[in-house]
Order: C-alpha cells, then sequence, then structure tokens
C-alpha cells in the first residue's frame, strides 16, 4: 500500500502541522520508506495475543481522594506566551 | 592530584576525597566548570552551564560535609540531560520549541539527586525531545565524540556521554526511551544503566514515549553508576507508573561473586551482520567474565528483527500524542502574529519542531489514526507482548542477556543523516529492551581504530543488581572503562 503527498497533508492536518509544498514529496518519500519497515509487524502471527501497553501489565494505582494539588496558577501560567487575568489569551474564535 | 587525575577520578574516589577534607565541593566544582569552558567548544556538550548556582551548591555541600549529614553524593558535580525539568532554569529538549521555557518546578529526578547533596553544573545537549541516535537533531547544534571531534558522540543522551568522557564531570543523568543512554555510552565509552521501567520517577522527565521512558546515571564505572542509582530511584506520587518495589543498596551488592551467573548469547544478535572485529571484542570480553565463573549458554530471541517494527510505531504513536500539548497556547514557542486558532497551532508546532520531530508525530499520528489503528498500533502492541515473551522465556534459562550495544563504532557527522532507517538501525540491540521494560547497561569492551565499542548486559526486571554486579567484575578485570580520549589543547 503506497502513501500518496495528499495522504500526508491528511495525517499533517490531523497532527497540526503544516508542511511546506515544496517539501511535501520528500517527507511522503521518506514516510513510505518508514512503512515499508513497519510493515514487517504483519509478518508476526498475534493471533489471540493481547496488546501490551505497559510492560510490566500493572494496573494503575488508587489513591485516596483527597486535595493534594494547591492552586498554581500564577506560577504556571508564568510560563505562558499570552495570558490575562489568567486567562490564556488565543486569536479570536467567534466573530 | 594532577588536573587531569581529578578530570578523571571516579565519583567513589572523590566523594572519599571530600570526605577526608583532601578536597572541597568548591575547589571540585570550580575545577570542573574551568574545564567545560575550557574544552566544551570543541564539543557542544551543554546548552546551559549554572555557573552561580553550582558555587551555592557546592558551599551547602561542604557545609553539609562539615556538620557529617553528608550522603556519598554531596559535593560531587553532575550534569543533566536536557530533558528533566530544573526549577526556574531553561529546559529546552533541545529544541527551539521550548528554547525559554523555565520550568515552574523540578524533575523528581533533579529533586532526588539536589537532596543527596550533588551539584547540578548545567544541562546537556541532545538530539531534540530525545528522537535520535546521533545529537544531530539538536536545535542547539550537532554535539562531537571527544575521541574523535568529526563523529557524533550517539544519541539521543549524546551530550552527557560526550562530557563524562571528556572529564567535565564524574556523571550524568540521561534518559533511554530506545536506546539513548546505552548506544551513546558505547560510543563515547563510559558506563550507562537504563533502569527497569517504573524503577525511576518519570514526573518532569519531558515525555517521549511513556511506556519505554526511563531516566539513569551515566559515570565512567558500574560502581560510579550504582552510587548514583541509588540516590535516584524508588516510587512517586506524581508517576502513577512508577513501580512500589523495594529500592536494595546497589553498592553493597556489588562484590557478591558472580561465578555460576548464566549469561545468554542470542543468536540473532551474533549473526551474519555482526561486524566480525565488533564480534572478536564481545567474545573477548565474555571471556573475562567466563574467568570469573560465570557460564556463557546460546539463547534464541527470535524477534530480535521485528522489535525495529514494534518500536517504530509504538515510540512515534506516544510522541504524537504526547507532543500534542505543544499548541503554541499554554508554554513554548508561539509563532508571530496568528490569524486565526489553526493558523496559530499549525504554524507555532511547524516553526517549534524540527524535522525528525514532526516526521515522529507524523508516522505516530498515522498510526493512530481512523482505519489503520488495528493494522498498526494495536498490532504492535501485540507483537510487544511476543517480544517480551521471548525474553521470560529467555531468562528461565539464563540471568543476563549478553551482546553488542550499537552495531557499529560512532560514525561520522552526517553520514547517516539523510536516511531515517539508517538511524533507527542504530538501536537494533536495544529498543527491544525498553519494549519488555527490562533494565540493560553498557560497559566499554574494546577500542576498534581508536574508537569505544560497548558490551550491553540485560537484565531481568528489577534485577539491577547484577548487571551492575557483572559490570563491577568485568571492569576490576579490564580497563577498557579508564582509557581516555585527548582533547586538542591538551595533554589527556
Amino acid at each position: 500500500m503506497s502513501i500518496t503527498p495528499a495522504d500526508i497533508a491528511q495525517v499533517a492536518s490531523l497532527a497540526r502541522l503544516k508542511i511546506p509544498e515544496d517539501a511535501l514529496q520528500d517527507v511522503t518519500d521518506r514516510f513510505g520508506r518508514i512503512l515499508e519497515l513497519v510493515d514487517e509487524l504483519q509478518q508476526v502471527d498475534t493471533t489471540g495475543v493481547d496488546p501490551m501497553s505497559n510492560p510490566h501489565d500493572m494496573q494503575q494505582r488508587l489513591r485516596a481522594d483527597e486535595i493534594t494539588e494547591t492552586n498554581a496558577r500564577e506560577r504556571l501560567q508564568s510560563v505562558a506566551p499570552a495570558v490575562d487575568q489568567g486567562y490564556f489569551l488565543v486569536p479570536r474564535v467567534i466573530d | 592530584m594532577t588536573h587531569t587525575d581529578l578530570c578523571y577520578a571516579s565519583a567513589t574516589t572523590l566523594s572519599g576525597m571530600l570526605d577526608n577534607r583532601d578536597l572541597s565541593a568548591v575547589e571540585l566544582t570550580e575545577h570542573c566548570l574551568a574545564r567545560i569552558k575550557r574544552f566544551d567548544s570543541q564539543l557542544n556538550s551543554v546548552i546551559t552551564l549554572t555557573e552561580e548556582q553550582a558555587l551555592v551548591a557546592a558551599q551547602a555541600a561542604d557545609q553539609r560535609r562539615a556538620v557529617g549529614e553528608a550522603t556519598p553524593l554531596t559535593g560531587i558535580p553532575l550534569l543533566h540531560k536536557d530533558i528533566f525539568c530544573t526549577a526556574g532554569v531553561k529546559t529546552t529538549c533541545a529544541s527551539r520549541m521550548l528554547q525559554e521555557f523555565k520550568p515552574p518546578y523540578d524533575a523528581t529526578v533533579v529533586a532526588k539527586l539536589s537532596a543527596a547533596g550533588a551539584v547540578t553544573l548545567g544541562k546537556t545537549n541532545m538530539d531534540e525531545f530525545a528522537m535520535g541516535a546521533s545529537n544531530e537533531t539538536s536545535f542547539f547544534g550537532a554535539v562531537a565524540n571527544p575521541w574523535d571531534t568529526t563523529r557524533v558522540p550517539g544519541g539521543s543522551s549524546g551530550g552527557s556521554a560526550a562530557a563524562v568522557a571528556a572529564g567535565f564531570a564524574p556523571l550524568s543523568t540521561g534518559t533511554d526511551t530506545g536506546g539513548s543512554i546505552r548506544q551513546p555510552a558505547a560510543l563515547c565509552g563510559i558506563t550507562g544503566l537504563k533502569p527497569t521501567y517504573g524503577r525511576i520517577s518519570r514526573l518532569g522527565i519531558i515525555a517521549f514515549a511513556s511506556s519505554l521512558d526511563q531516566a539513569g546515571p551515566m559515570a565512567r564505572s558500574a560502581e560510579d553508576a550504582a552510587m548514583m542509582l541509588n540516590a535516584m530511584c524508588g516510587v512517586d506520587s506524581g508517576d502513577s507508573t512508577s513501580a512500589d518495589v523495594s529500592v536494595p543498596d546497589f553498592t553493597a551488592s556489588l562484590n557478591r561473586p558472580i561465578a555460576g551467573l548464566r549469561i545468554g548469547l542470542p543468536r540473532e544478535y551474533f549473526g551474519g551482520d555482526l561486524d566480525p572485529d565488533l564480534a572478536a571484542h564481545i567474545h573477548k570480553a565474555l571471556s573475562e567474565l567466563e574467568a570469573e565463573g560465570a557460564q556463557l549458554v546460546d539463547i534464541d530471541l527470535p524477534h530480535t528483527r521485528q522489535a525495529i517494527a514494534t518500536y517504530y510505531v509504538i515510540a512515534p504513536a506516544e510522541a504524537s500524542a504526547n507532543l500534542s500539548r505543544y499548541d503554541g497556547v499554554r508554554f513554548g514557542h508561539r509563532c508571530d502574529n496568528p490569524v486565526d486558532l489553526m493558523d496559530l497551532y499549525e504554524r507555532s508546532r511547524s516553526e517549534g519542531f524540527g524535522a525528525e520531530v514532526q516526521r515522529r508525530i507524523l508516522v505516530g499520528t498515522y498510526a493512530l489514526s481512523a482505519g489503520f489503528y488495528d493494522a498498526y498500533f494495536k498490532k504492535a502492541q501485540q507483537v510487544r507482548r511476543v517480544i517480551s515473551d521471548d525474553f521470560q522465556r529467555a531468562f528461565s534459562q539464563v540471568d543476563v542477556i549478553a551482546g553488542p550495544t550499537a552495531p557499529s563504532i560512532a560514525f561520522h557527522h552526517g553520514e547517516k543523516a539523510a536516511d531515517p532507517i539508517a538511524m533507527y538501525m542504530e538501536d537494533v540491540y536495544t529498543l527491544s529492551v525498553n519494549l519488555a521494560g527490562l533494565p540493560g547497561m553498557s560497559v566499554p569492551a574494546g577500542l576498534i581504530n581508536g574508537m569505544p565499542i560497548g558490551l550491553q548486559l540485560i537484565g531481568r526486571a528489577f534485577d539491577e543488581q547484577t548487571l551492575l554486579r557483572a559490570g563491577h567484575f568485568f571492569q576490576q578485570r579490564t580497563d577498557w572503562h579508564t582509557q581516555r580520549p585527548t582533547l586538542a589543547g591538551t595533554s589527556s
């Protein structure tokens, strides 16, 4: 299954990345080579094998439902590109 | 002790000297800072030097020693990979995205090492967001290998490896998602340990692939790595995947004999593709362990080849999710004059991330997207279990698995940059260890054309002790770990 520049543009849009027109073919070619590599997965018979998401099959630990976080808004917003009165600023989304 | 002796003294030796007041932490810190300032222009291994804070920490360490409240690490200088959050100190992940980022808190690893009294000298260069095996993807420029500055130091913890090899500090931190501690350790001739997944808290380590990432010590000997590891481990309420298991004293068990230890040699690691020179050095190294009474046993890890495909689905998939947080809104790079919200997201991310990071985000997004999830991500997670089962089976026959750390000596800058697949093959022997969540260590095992090579030792989950012991015995019998590169402008 080969991948086209249009497919890559669509994936880039999902990933909120913008690939310049003149780089699209090169990105597509490299992407295609990576897909060829990862297609080796299909050589392995995985019938009845459970997917592994944690190498120790660990379950999430539960903790007591107590407040442990304090309000750190100012400290956390100190690294934001644009804030005003405790809000993150973004371009206007509603006209 | 001469200048050079001090630069290359082990952390264990330095700790003893500090204890006996043969040396103060301030003197040692000044010494390391001076060496970095004099020689790092050749290597580019440090992104941020925290000179003032280091001297304050060194003074505090001397006071602690004076009142008898020291730990072995009190006053020992170290460098942190620039992926560990350091409160108020730039933490860039070697990316334009985080070029100016000053985290509001310390990573747990940083806090623990500081609490033990270690003196942070600064932050080391790395591949951008830890994605690479050559340290060439850094926004702050490539790092040079101190053994030959025309060659790469490996990656992604290349700055940490180069700095320790160059005598800038006896210890550094690294992180390893598919080989990023072990491969640069091998290529720079130092000792690097990736502990078991969950052994060390990931809180405050900028996330790459959360089910694979693990921090670990980089040092010039197994003994020093053990001392550092002692201060890094433990369950953390801030990381729900940190393991609630007891933490042994890794130093105490170093001298327990390794007679009877069964060492497995995977046929897949020693097959036709392996460079004959490298194979000869690894076999020679293994014969040293045999001489200590270890038994060598041939084993199989049949899905070694497919581990590469598995890794290059799972790691990018997790990365694409983790890196979605860089949106130009809350922290990190923001483009100028966005016309609307989508433009803000797309331009901030496309300007902030380098080519390899964008490539992995694309692969990961694709593998997780509707219609491809089962064929790629779920399939990769299934093969991950098959690979983990291979290791389980092997560990029913042996106690440790051994082989080369990397397929070759350090390559030249630019040699593999054009082909992502060639770069990915650098981690063929290391990345299956992350998929299975096991501990792995690289120790220097020889020189080929004057460049270091590494012997990799892989252990059972939470059995770092056996790796460190085997590494320590190997280093009692050999002197590969005491070999030093020659920097321009110095006699050593």
